[in-house]
């Protein structure tokens, strides 16, 4: 009945998946060496074109620990981008905006996790309307398309073309240039992050109160936990996260519009699930959703790279990844099952 | 307050829809005494407890306790938990996707000067707590890989570890074995020396005169009175109870061991084993008998049940069913066969909590007949209605949601779908667990019963004097092995020799 062995199914998963990521990126290198894609830069810019997801799926990961489940996050992206472009437009400072889009990040997520918290209103339904109000918001703000120039801030203009070289990895183009590696700062933002909840998930008192809620809110209660207001608070991460990765995801593409982010919150979901994520709670962590992040990301970055392939491909290998991620998860549970 | 009186409670009433839950009850519970709580199942033991914690909302009487002044009105066990309350409820209450430290410390973790949680510390800590306790587990292992039993001893050890005035313990033996019943009662006292209140719930009336001070009796959500447990002998405890005499338990009537033996064979089984579980075993089940299973918890007797039924399909063996050999891949291949199992794991695998006691009921009976032959709903009352009269479940009605019910009258619910399949075969694992004494004596006729009509029933307990009662033969379970049968001289010393085996007599 007891298990010997150290190393638990859980862990077993997160290898899985940082083994397929190494299979992937290798697979990719070895085929497309030509074209560049063993160099360095390929792989930073898989972090750079991601950082926003990589933020989003951070948030993601605790609401989906809890149990619960945010599909919020692409919409509030739109909204907050809209919010940065046209409040940069009308002249305002750009940490000005960014202060304003968290503050709007907190409110909104207090207000879902107030709901799903406090008054257990199903979270796919709460975040599903926070979806709608969130989209339906940004069009209200402008309907067109807002770009961010270096006119209209050059502060942030700066921030999104600062380059952080690295120091190794370089390669001669075939101009017989020197390219030195880098990466943008939106990166480092996501890092951070990532570091952050990654340190609060296992050190903190909060970050295990995730873990417990998700593995039985009734004990978790009984124990002594404030099962609502930490389920409050998950949703408050989710949407504090994603409006940062909204900040990441306008240095990115420097505009706000109304179709902007859409379906990320898929891409989100999809990241945790493939990083070993339950979706039903109490298992997972944002190393894995990492991982996932960048498996998606390395299979864009294939698809890009050949050229050739249709642009809907990505989407099938995640659909086929996912697949084969939720059976081998269920062939581990009907394992552990069988065990007891 | 008094001086020794270390919790009051005074005029409590609550209601859920449809149930006067508790009336007008009151409770004192002094420093250093351990205080039973009885009554039958939904009598309205846990919703006092969970009134005490917090966890209900009563709507009428007040609490006080020592030290606070005016009542005290808790809103969740963290509340009850500040004011030296620490519970363990009647369900195991863990989470088992956190390690065993965890949960032992979960809400109370131990930090570093950084703010963040002591990890090496609590997992030392913990491993220290259940070494005392003589439990062997590794605590940073997640809890779900250990058994019920492993499981409640750590619950227990959550509330003990936790500095308390008062101790509530709703049911906590109801999955242990005699030798970790001993170490929780040790452990009790120890308490109580320390000047703990302690309130024990348990529908074990030798282990209330065991260890307790003092014993509370409630019925149907009355007080019936407060005793020193000198004045209440056995006798007039049930009669507090039940509110009436217990019938008497020697008029069960089993059949001699050699008729029974006449009979013909219902199950054969023949070298049946299942790789890790159990080894290779043999067992023979005549028409009309009751064969009990005894050895200590985790000596492999419900997985020789398992076994049989497909629960975990046998490796090897032959197994015969009314003389024809056949072949079972999983549990509604048995069922087909005529057989069905009241599984140890009800949590798990019983109780459904949101549907009606009637569907619940009517489950297995329907998963039998197959998705497209649905029984109509009179016929599904009929049967409802029949099997809550003879398990005596105590519902406001047949619709009303499992998970409104006491613990004890849950257990009912599941025992009910087994017997309502009808079959020929019957597995009972542990069906009296968590259930009252006068449903208990109800039940070990109601088994009898059966055998007499011809039925054969596999009977799994830790209680051995219930399966005395009842068992025709008996089967011996010793680490994942069947050692031996007794048939004749069957009493409470052979069996717990049989258990023991030679090695430990030394
Ligand atoms: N959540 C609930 N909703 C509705 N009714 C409930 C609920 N919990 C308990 N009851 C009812 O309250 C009554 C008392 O139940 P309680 O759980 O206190 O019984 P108990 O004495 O602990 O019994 P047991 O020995 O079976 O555990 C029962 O009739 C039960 O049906
Ligand atoms: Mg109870």
């Amino acid at each position: 009945m007891k298990t010997k062995s150290k190393m638990n199914g859980h862990t077993i998963l997160l290898l899985i998946t940082i083994g397929l990521f190494i299979v992937l990126y290798a697979g990719g290198c070895i085929a497309y060496s030509s074209r560049g894609f063993s160099h360095l830069q390929t792989f930073l810019n898989i972090l750079i074109t991601n950082s926003g997801l990589i933020c989003v799926t951070c948030g993601l990961t605790v609401v989906m620990l809890t149990a619960g489940i945010d599909i919020s996050v692409g919409a509030l992206i739109a909204m907050d981008c809209m919010i940065l472009a046209v409040g940069m437009r009308s002249g305002h400072n750009a940490i000005v905006m960014i202060l304003i889009v968290l503050v709007i990040g907190i409110a909104f997520g207090m207000f879902q996790g107030f709901l799903v918290g406090y008054l257990e209103i199903q979270p796919f339904i709460v975040t599903m309307a926070g979806m709608f109000f969130c989209r339906g918001m940004t069009a209200v703000i402008c309907t067109e398309q807002v770009s961010i120039t270096e006119k209209t801030s050059k502060l942030f203009y700066d921030w999104a073309n600062a380059k952080i070289n690295i120091p190794f990895g370089g390669y001669l183009n075939n101009k017989g240039k020197y390219m030195v590696p880098y990466i943008r700062p939106s990166v480092v933002i996501a890092l951070l992050l990532l570091l952050f909840t990654y340190l609060m998930l296992k050190y903190t008192k909060l970050g295990r109160a995730f873990y417990a809620i998700g593995g039985n809110a009734v004990s978790a209660a009984m124990m002594g936990l404030n099962v609502k207001k930490v389920k409050m608070v998950a949703y408050m991460l989710s949407s504090i996260f994603c409006s940062i990765g909204a900040i990441c995801y306008a240095l990115n593409t420097m505009a706000g519009s109304v179709s902007q982010a859409t379906g990320l919150e898929m891409d989100a979901i999809s990241s945790a699930v493939i990083g070993g994520t339950l979706l039903t709670g109490g298992v997972g962590n944002v190393i894995g959703s990492f991982f996932g992040v960048l498996i998606n990301g390395t299979i864009s970055s294939i698809v890009k790279t050949n050229g050739k392939l249709a642009s809907s491909w990505p989407n099938i290998l995640t659909a086929a990844l996912l697949f084969v991620f939720i059976v081998i998860q269920s062939v581990f549970a009907m394992m552990r099952n069988r065990k007891k | 307050m008094e001086g020794n009186v270390v919790l009051t409670a005074r005029g409590i009433s609550m209601t859920f829809p449809g149930v006067k839950a508790l009336s007008n009850v009151d409770f004192t519970l002094r420093k250093g005494e351990i205080h039973a709580l009885m009554g039958e199942n939904g009598a309205g033991k846990s919703t006092l407890i969970k009134c005490l914690t917090g966890i209900n909302d009563f709507e009428s009487g007040e609490i006080h306790v020592d030290g606070i002044s005016g009542p005290v009105k808790n809103h969740s066990t963290k509340d009850a938990q500040e004011v030296g309350i620490s519970t363990v409820y009647q369900e195991v209450n863990l989470c088992p996707n956190l390690s065993v430290a965890e949960n032992l410390f979960i809400g109370r973790e131990p930090m570093t000067k950084l703010h963040t949680i002591d990890r090496r510390s609590y997992n030392k800590r913990s491993q220290k707590i259940m070494d005392e306790l003589g439990i062997a587990v590794d605590v940073t292992q997640n809890l779900e890989n250990y058994s019920l039993a492993i499981q409640q001893m750590v619950a227990i050890a959550r509330a003990v570890d936790m500095e308390c005035k008062v101790l509530i313990l709703d049911e906590p033996t109801s999955s242990l074995d005699d030798e970790e019943v001993e170490k929780l009662f040790t452990l009790m006292r120890a308490l109580r020396d320390k000047g703990v209140g302690i309130i024990f719930v348990t529908h074990f009336l030798e282990q209330v005169y065991a260890v307790c001070d003092r014993i509370t009796v409630l019925r149907d959500g009355q007080l019936v009175g407060e005793y020193p447990i000198a004045e209440l002998p056995r006798v007039k405890l049930v009669a507090a109870m039940m509110g009436k005499n217990l019938d008497d338990l020697a008029e069960i009537q089993k059949e001699s061991i050699e008729n029974v033996e006449q009979k013909e064979l219902e199950i054969s089984a023949k070298g049946l084993s299942h790789t890790g579980t159990i080894k290779p075993f043999d067992i023979d089940i005549h028409k009309g008998e009751v064969v009990g299973i005894a050895g200590l918890l985790g000596s492999g007797r419900s997985e020789l049940a398992r076994a049989i039924y497909g629960a975990d399909k046998a490796n090897t063996g032959t197994l015969k069913v009314d003389g024809k050999e056949v072949k079972i891949n999983q549990p509604i291949d048995a069922m087909n066969l005529g057989m069905g199992m009241l599984p140890d794991d009800r949590k798990a695998e019983g109780i459904i909590a949101d549907l009606s006691v009637r569907e619940n009921i009517i489950l297995a009976l329907q998963a039998k007949r197959g998705m497209f032959k649905q029984l109509s709903r009179a016929k599904q009352e009929e049967i409802a209605d029949r099997y809550i009269d003879l398990v005596r479940i105590k519902t406001p009605n047949p619709e009303t949601m499992v998970k409104q019910l006491s613990g004890g009258n849950q257990q009912k619910v599941i025992l009910a779908r087994w017997l309502a399949t009808n079959p020929d075969f019957l597995i009972l694992d542990e069906p009296t667990r968590g259930i009252d004494i006068g449903t208990k004596s109800e039940i070990q006729k109601l088994i009898v019963e059966l055998a007499s009509q011809g039925k054969s029933i596999l009977f799994i307990s830790s209680e051995i004097s219930e399966m005395l009662r009842t068992c025709n033969r008996m089967a011996i379970m010793r680490d994942g092995e069947k050692v031996g049968e007794l048939d004749h001289d069957l009493t409470q010393e052979n069996v717990m020799k049989a258990i023991a085996g030679g090695e430990k007599e030394a």
